[in-house]
């Protein structure tokens, strides 16, 4: 290993790091924005220009709290919890293809952190386990409500995860690769999946509301039932750890999403755009395009919150369980069929 | 290096395995089985057979071990509630550990006869090749095991039914 290559990788690593932070902190901004504008009102705008630095004063704030550690809890679960659920959260988006490579000074610099060929496998894996990082924590909290709250994280995780798999089956039949760079190179320009595969996108969004526990899935939460969930016992940066876990899941599954489905950094026409500006700039312009799709999926995420109410428990288990698998079977079973008709002839 | 890395994996699985048994929480069990099968990945890792790991990544870790936490939560068993274990129990347990300590030695006397296991193929384990060989070489096992599951699946539902009938 050459010292370029790892300088490169660690650059590739910091940039992407602090890109994934700066969108979590800038979406618990955006998510009261929103919030503001679908329920007619202004939203945060003391803290600077528009309420620009009201991340900068939350994650302040979170940072000052005093921290209690309830005294009949286990302390070092207590501590693990939250941190497994941020670390989770973080590992996913080293197998994301970014952009096209580079050029550097005559080397090719890839826009992915690593090409395993078993890309999609392991996001999937990074999904499930997310779940431990708030399995832990309501059960180390001792307290009924996190337990409860922990309970339900884990059942629905469990039922959401089936119809998850079984729709990335369907596409990996259309795309006969599990590396994410590979479906990313072959969805160039507008040939993207999701005119192939409609159906299962459709059960991957629900199913990755269902993994990041965001409204109507966010049952874990419930307050209305379990005062705060599975983070009731929770105060200052443990708190916002776990707060900070859930952005950064939903900037991951729109990664996923976008990578997946909708073409990654490919856009109409970019063959054109690559040529007039090079090997440097053009390949930003798609990672540019990349952001802005996962933007999209952000707000779209935020949208549902504010817009659909919340399900109830034997609501969520009857709409996996006997809506989203059957669904999903019933895409893999057709695109089997389609796929032969379309070799035979 | 490879060599004491395999060392290194080696004793943090029989390390964390012995906290399986040791601890007294069950939760805590739970816990160390986790760690433990992470470290069965890292294994299939350092074989090159990343399929494999990826697959034992998320079915132990990500599926079976959350069903036993899940249960183990439900059920918020502690260190009293368990009770102490009769007699009877116990002889039966010592019986099957002896048992266990036979085998274990036996198969550690041929472990010198036997060939020592070298991989063949670097690539043997990448998703490609692996699917191949399933889908050929070995598709009749491949299939059997798929009806077991699937006998597995059904008598899983079976009980589940059952249940609601009664209650």
């Amino acid at each position: 290993m050459e010292l370029a290559f790892i300088i490169e990788k660690f650059a590739l690593i910091l940039v992407i790091f602090v890109i994934s932070l700066t969108v979590a902190a800038y979406s618990t901004l955006a998510e009261r924005k929103i919030a503001g504008f679908l329920q007619d009102r202004v939203g945060p705008n003391r803290a600077g220009p528009g309420g620009m630095f009201q991340p900068l004063a939350d994650g302040l704030k979170m940072f000052f709290k005093e921290e209690i550690i309830p005294t009949e809890s286990s302390k070092a679960l207590f501590i693990l919890g939250p941190s497994l659920a941020l670390f989770t959260s973080f590992l996913g988006s080293a197998v994301i293809p970014w952009g096209q490579d580079i050029e550097i000074a005559g080397r090719q610099v890839s826009l992915q952190i690593t090409d395993i060929n078993v890309g999609v496998l392991y996001i999937f894996g990074v999904v499930s386990l997310g779940v431990y990082g708030i399995m832990i924590g309501g059960w180390a909290s001792n307290n009924k409500f996190s337990l409860m709250g922990a309970v339900r994280a884990a059942s629905q995780s469990i039922s959401y995860e089936i119809p998850l798999g079984l729709s990335i089956i369907a596409l990996l039949m259309l795309t006969n690769t599990l590396s994410m760079k590979e479906i990313a190179e072959q969805q160039h320009g507008i040939n993207w999946n999701i005119f192939y595969q409609p159906l299962g996108f459709l059960i991957f969004l629900i199913c990755s509301f269902a993994e990041t526990n965001r409204t109507p899935f966010d049952l874990p939460e419930c307050e209305t039932e379990l005062v705060g969930g599975y983070h009731t016992e929770y105060s200052g940066f443990k708190m916002g750890a776990y707060m900070f876990a859930e952005y950064l899941n939903m900037f991951l599954a729109s990664a996923v999403m976008s990578t997946l489905y909708f073409g990654a950094y490919n856009y109409p026409g970019m063959d054109w755009v690559n040529e007039m500006t090079g090997a440097v700039i053009g390949p930003l312009i798609g990672m540019a395009v990349l952001m802005l799709k996962i933007f999209a999926f952000i707000f779209l995420f935020m949208w549902v919150r504010w817009t659909i109410p919340r399900f109830r428990y034997d609501q969520l288990m009857n709409l996996g369980w006997k809506i989203l698998i059957p669904l999903a079977i019933a895409n893999i079973v057709i695109t089997g069929i389609v796929i032969t008709i379309i070799d035979k002839l | 290096m490879s060599i004491s890395l395999f060392y290194f994996v080696a004793f943090l699985t029989i390390f964390f395995s012995l906290l399986v048994i040791f601890s007294k929480n069950p939760v805590h069990s739970v816990l160390y089985l986790i760690v433990t099968f992470f470290t069965f990945t890292l294994h299939y890792i350092m074989l090159n057979a990343q399929f494999l790991a990826i697959v034992n990544f998320i079915v132990y870790m990500g599926a079976i071990m959350v069903l036993f936490l899940f249960v183990l939560m439900l059920l918020n068993l502690n260190e009293g509630s368990i009770g102490s274990k009769s007699n009877l129990l116990k002889m039966v347990g010592v019986i099957a550990g002896m048992c266990l300590i036979i085998t274990l030695v036996g198969s550690v006397k041929a472990l010198n006869d036997s060939d020592p296991l070298i991989l063949q193929t670097q690539d043997l384990g990448l998703v490609k090749n692996l699917g191949k060989v399933l889908f050929s070489k070995f598709l009749l096992p491949f299939e059997l095991s798929s009806i077991l599951l699937l006998s597995a699946m059904v008598g899983a539902v079976l009980l589940a039914k059952k249940d609601i009938k009664q209650g």
